[in-house]
Formats: C-alpha cells, sequence, structure tokens
C-alpha cells in the first residue's frame, strides 16, 4: 500500500511538468493566434485616423462626435469586460454536481441576491442617464455655433454630383464650382442645403455628421474647421445607381490661401492662347459639350453638368470617381456611361484633332 | 401529403418571387452615333391612299419610364420649357393637344428636334446624341397621353391644372362642327 502510494506521488513528481509543457504550447498556439490577429486590428484602428473619419475630427462639430463616441466605446468595454468575465467565473465555478432540492426558504441568500440584482438595475440606469446627458451636452455643443457673418455655401445635391456655390452680396463674385470645397481655417460656414432630383445626405466626417437634402425642402448645416488639410465626404443617403460615386473633397486652407483661391475661382476662364486651344475652344462651343456645361466668359452657359471654367484646378472628376488627369479625363469625354454606368454625360464622337485639340483647351481653365 | 402540400406551396412562392424578377431595361451606355434622322421622315400624317398603320419603334427608342424621366430631365435643362413651356406651349406650339404639324410619330418627332422646323424651332443637329434625343422623342410624346400608362410618372412635378402624366388620355381630335 505504501509502496502503492510513493509510487502515485513519484508518478505524480513526473506528470506535472509534461502538463505543464503542454499547456506552455497550447498558450503560445494562443498567442501566436492573437498576434496574427494584430494586422486585422490595426486594419480597424487605421480607420480612426483616416481623412474621412469622425473620430479624427477637423473641426469643433466632428470633436462633440468623437468625444461622445469614445464615452461610449470606454463604458462599453468596461461592461463588456465585466460581462465576459462574469460568465467565465460562473462556467469555472460549476461544480457538476446535480442541484440539491431547496426545501427552507433561505433569508439571508435572497436578501443577498435582491440587493446584488438592485445595484446592478441601479448602476445600468444611471449609466443610461449619463450617456443622455453626454449626448444632450454633444448635441448642444454642435448647434451653438453662430457667427453673425459666416461664409454662406449653397450646396446642391445632383445624380450624382455636388454643385458647389459660393455666394456673395455682388453677384459677380458668385463663386461656382463642382465636388471641391476650399474652406478657411476657423472660420464658420453655414452650408445651404438643397437637391435637385432625389434625396441625397450631405456627410464630410470629420467636421460634422451628416444632413440630408431634401427636393423642395431646403436644410442648412453649420460647422467649423479647426485643421487644414484634404479631407473627402460623400453622400450618405442611397440616391441610386451611382450613389458611390458621389464623393467631394474638402479642402481646408489658411484665410489668406483661401481668399486667393477665392479670387482666382471668381475670375472669367481664360482665354485659350495657342491655335490648338482655341481649336479646342470651337470644338466645345459648337459641339454637344455646351448643352450641359457652363465656362464663365463663354457662350457655354448649361446647366445640367458642372461648371468647368476652373475645371483643371480640381483634384477629382466625376464627383471624386477618378484623378483629373488628361488620360482619365480624356477617357472620360470619350466614354462617361462606361466608367460611371447610368451617368448622364453620354459618349461623344470626337476626331483625334478635335480631341486632342479639346484637351488642350481644358486644360487651360485652371 | 404534407410534404406534396408543402412542396406545392414553396412552388407558388417561388413563382411569385420569379415573376419581380422582371424589370424594366434601362440603357446606359447607348451607340456613340450622333443623331441624325433615318432618311425619308415623312413630316405629316396627311398623304394619299388608305390610313397609315403604325411602325414597329425604331431602334434606340424606349418608353420606359427611366427614357421618360430622362427625357424630362433633358426638357428643362435644354430649355424646351422656354418655347414650349411644360407642353402648354407659349412662344412655341403646344406639345400637350392631338396637333402635330411634323407628325406624332418617334421617327417624325426625331426628324423634327434634330432637323429643326420653320418659324422658330431651333436644328438641334451636333448638338445631342442619338440616346439623349430618343429620350426627348419619349417625354414629348407622354405630354399627349402617347405612351403607355405603366410607365409614365404618377405625379406632377410642377404644378398645373392637370391629371397626373400617367392618366392622360390620348389626345383625339375633336368634332369641330363647321360655323353655319
Amino acid at each position: 500500500m505504501e509502496r502503492n502510494s510513493k509510487k502515485l506521488s513519484r508518478a505524480n513528481k513526473i506528470a506535472p511538468p509534461s502538463a505543464a509543457t503542454r499547456e506552455k504550447t497550447e498558450y503560445t498556439i494562443a498567442a501566436y493566434r492573437a498576434v496574427k490577429c494584430v494586422p486585422l486590428l490595426l486594419v480597424f484602428v487605421s480607420g480612426c485616423s483616416g481623412n474621412q473619419s469622425s473620430l479624427n475630427a477637423a473641426g469643433d462639430q466632428a470633436n462633440s462626435i468623437s468625444h461622445l463616441w469614445w464615452i461610449f466605446c470606454a463604458v462599453m468595454s468596461v461592461i463588456y469586460t465585466l460581462v465576459v468575465l462574469f460568465a467565465v467565473i460562473a462556467v469555472s465555478r460549476r461544480t457538476g454536481e446535480p442541484d440539491t432540492p431547496i426545501l427552507s426558504p433561505n433569508p439571508k441568500g435572497e436578501r443577498r441576491l435582491t440587493i446584488a440584482l438592485g445595484g446592478f438595475v441601479g448602476v445600468t440606469a444611471a449609466i443610461l442617464l449619463y450617456f443622455m446627458v453626454s449626448d444632450f451636452a454633444a448635441g448642444r455643443d454642435m448647434r451653438t455655433l453662430s457667427d453673425p457673418n459666416p461664409l454662406r455655401i449653397l450646396i446642391k445635391g445632383h445624380q450624382w454630383w455636388w454643385e458647389v456655390q459660393y455666394e456673395n452680396d455682388v453677384s459677380s463674385n458668385i463663386v461656382v464650382t463642382a465636388n471641391e470645397i476650399h474652406l478657411p481655417e476657423g472660420k464658420a460656414v453655414q452650408f445651404d442645403l438643397q437637391a435637385s432630383d432625389v434625396i441625397h445626405s450631405f456627410w464630410s466626417p470629420n467636421f460634422d455628421g451628416k444632413k440630408d437634402l431634401v427636393p423642395g425642402h431646403p436644410t442648412s448645416l453649420w460647422f467649423r474647421p479647426t485643421r487644414t488639410g484634404t479631407f473627402y465626404g460623400q453622400c450618405a443617403e442611397f440616391c441610386g445607381l451611382q450613389h458611390a460615386h458621389m464623393r467631394f473633397t474638402v479642402v481646408v486652407e489658411k484665410p489668406d490661401a483661401f481668399q486667393k483661391w477665392l479670387t482666382a475661382q471668381s475670375q472669367i476662364a481664360p482665354s485659350p492662347a495657342t491655335d490648338l486651344q482655341k481649336h479646342g475652344q470651337q470644338v466645345f462651343l459648337h459641339g454637344t459639350c455646351i448643352m450641359c456645361h457652363t465656362i464663365a466668359g463663354t457662350p457655354a452657359r448649361g446647366t445640367l453638368g458642372p461648371d468647368l471654367t476652373h475645371l483643371a484646378g480640381r483634384q477629382m472628376i466625376g464627383a471624386g470617381t477618378i484623378p483629373n488627369t488628361r488620360g482619365h479625363l480624356g477617357g472620360w469625354i470619350l466614354d462617361a456611361p462606361r466608367i460611371k454606368p447610368g451617368v448622364r454625360m453620354p459618349q461623344n464622337v470626337l476626331s483625334p484633332a478635335d480631341f486632342q485639340a479639346l484637351l488642350a483647351y481644358l486644360e487651360t481653365l485652371k | 401529403m404534407k410534404t406534396f402540400l408543402k412542396a406545392g406551396a414553396l412552388a407558388v412562392v417561388a413563382a411569385l418571387v420569379c415573376v419581380s424578377c422582371k424589370r424594366e431595361q434601362r440603357t446606359f451606355r447607348a451607340p456613340p452615333a450622333q443623331a441624325e434622322p433615318a432618311e425619308m421622315v415623312r413630316a405629316s400624317d396627311l398623304h394619299a391612299g388608305g390610313p397609315e398603320t403604325n411602325s414597329a419603334a425604331p431602334a434606340g427608342y424606349q418608353e420606359t419610364s427611366y427614357a421618360l424621366s430622362e427625357g424630362q430631365q433633358l426638357y428643362s435643362s435644354f430649355n424646351c420649357i422656354g418655347c414650349h413651356a411644360h407642353g402648354g406651349g407659349g412662344m412655341g406650339v403646344p406639345l400637350m393637344d392631338d396637333k402635330w404639324i411634323y407628325g406624332s410619330q418617334p421617327e417624325q418627332i426625331f426628324a423634327t428636334i434634330v432637323q429643326g422646323r420653320p418659324k422658330g424651332m431651333p436644328s438641334f443637329r451636333g448638338r445631342l446624341n442619338e440616346k439623349q434625343v430618343w429620350e426627348l422623342v419619349a417625354y414629348v410624346r407622354s405630354l399627349s397621353g402617347l405612351v403607355p400608362h405603366a410607365t409614365a410618372s404618377g405625379r406632377n412635378d410642377h404644378i398645373q391644372a392637370e391629371p397626373p402624366p400617367n392618366s392622360i388620355e390620348p389626345a383625339k381630335p375633336k368634332n369641330v362642327s363647321s360655323p353655319e
């Protein structure tokens, strides 16, 4: 008997290391798996620092939003961790024995349970109340921006592009552009939002939340950019086939750089200098382009498509669909419906000479 | 028995689902031809012999709700409204009645838009592309109720004292007695 137990204890002495090693390898594998997930996690986290993200605030309004978001995230994370922890404890403490039937009341245990449950309900209510108050506070912070003399911009949503109009009391100083909004740093901006066909939604997450553009019901949105840089926004309400290709660029500049840009934009298009450019202008004015597009300073007064007066100064074409390079522009002119099916811009037939001249002319529209 | 019933019910549901698969076909990418009417489009319905039967719809012409709404957009953007208003006419002839000086067939309206007509209707040759003209034709025909009811819009986009587009009866010549 004694010998047997000795043997057993010896065996026990040998066994633990092997079990520990096994456990260790299992932990190593688990850790390895966790490490493998890190790149994936990084991808998610990288979403927080982009130039189209509410969490990378570049304005007071988005700041309130991201502040609120982090409050929710922190509290929810703590609650989630606690719930998982309790679940793990509950599972590990299960004895597996059959429940003994309760034969007599246990007032002490009942009372303990009641207090614990009541406490949890109270904590939950307090947390929800805290959420509500911080939500109200964020909403008030976002909507108290006022300025007697804001920069006023009219945004008109079309299927599928944005018309941008800088209002001015002097009508010749009104600037019309498309899909690219330049803003001065630190100045309150009032956006007047209109839709020409269906409901769109204006969303530039780095600055503010969304606001719908409803046909026949003008709305407005105020925000103040506080950081220079290039940011992106897009339509946030499904508006048809090319909803995903209805994007815009927001460029925040120092006030004097912005003023310089605005003054340049209020000028009429430069006259073509070379013979090639002059021919290109004739192609534009005597072809199909003139039916839909405007170039200030020429007879082109179309309103169906974007204003092209300063086309060459923009970063993207087709509402953020393709970059504004000579090659992309050429492809867009010849066969826009292939790049963006459903777009109103039709295919165009142009002889190579006319086509090159047209491109040369459009490139002068700085 | 129960299995058969279940299978039958499933088949009925599947058939109903399949029915909803049929939807309007939209053409987004038409051949890049410049608009030019087919040769020899008769400009008038007035001709010798018996009544003309309707010819088949020309290639490229669609009377779909998509074509109509696109046509409506082009109609206002290309300033057809400037002369024809929303069909009631003004400087130009009304488009909502039964009187067609140069014909109401799609080809005839196409030719009118592309070639232009005396006394003010400009020629849009070289300015528009075929798809756009066909869309305009469809919309112009809808103004006098010449397109299928199912394709016309159920509500007006502008204030006017007339029924919505899909409730317009095709305009017919009225009996006019000659003055005694």
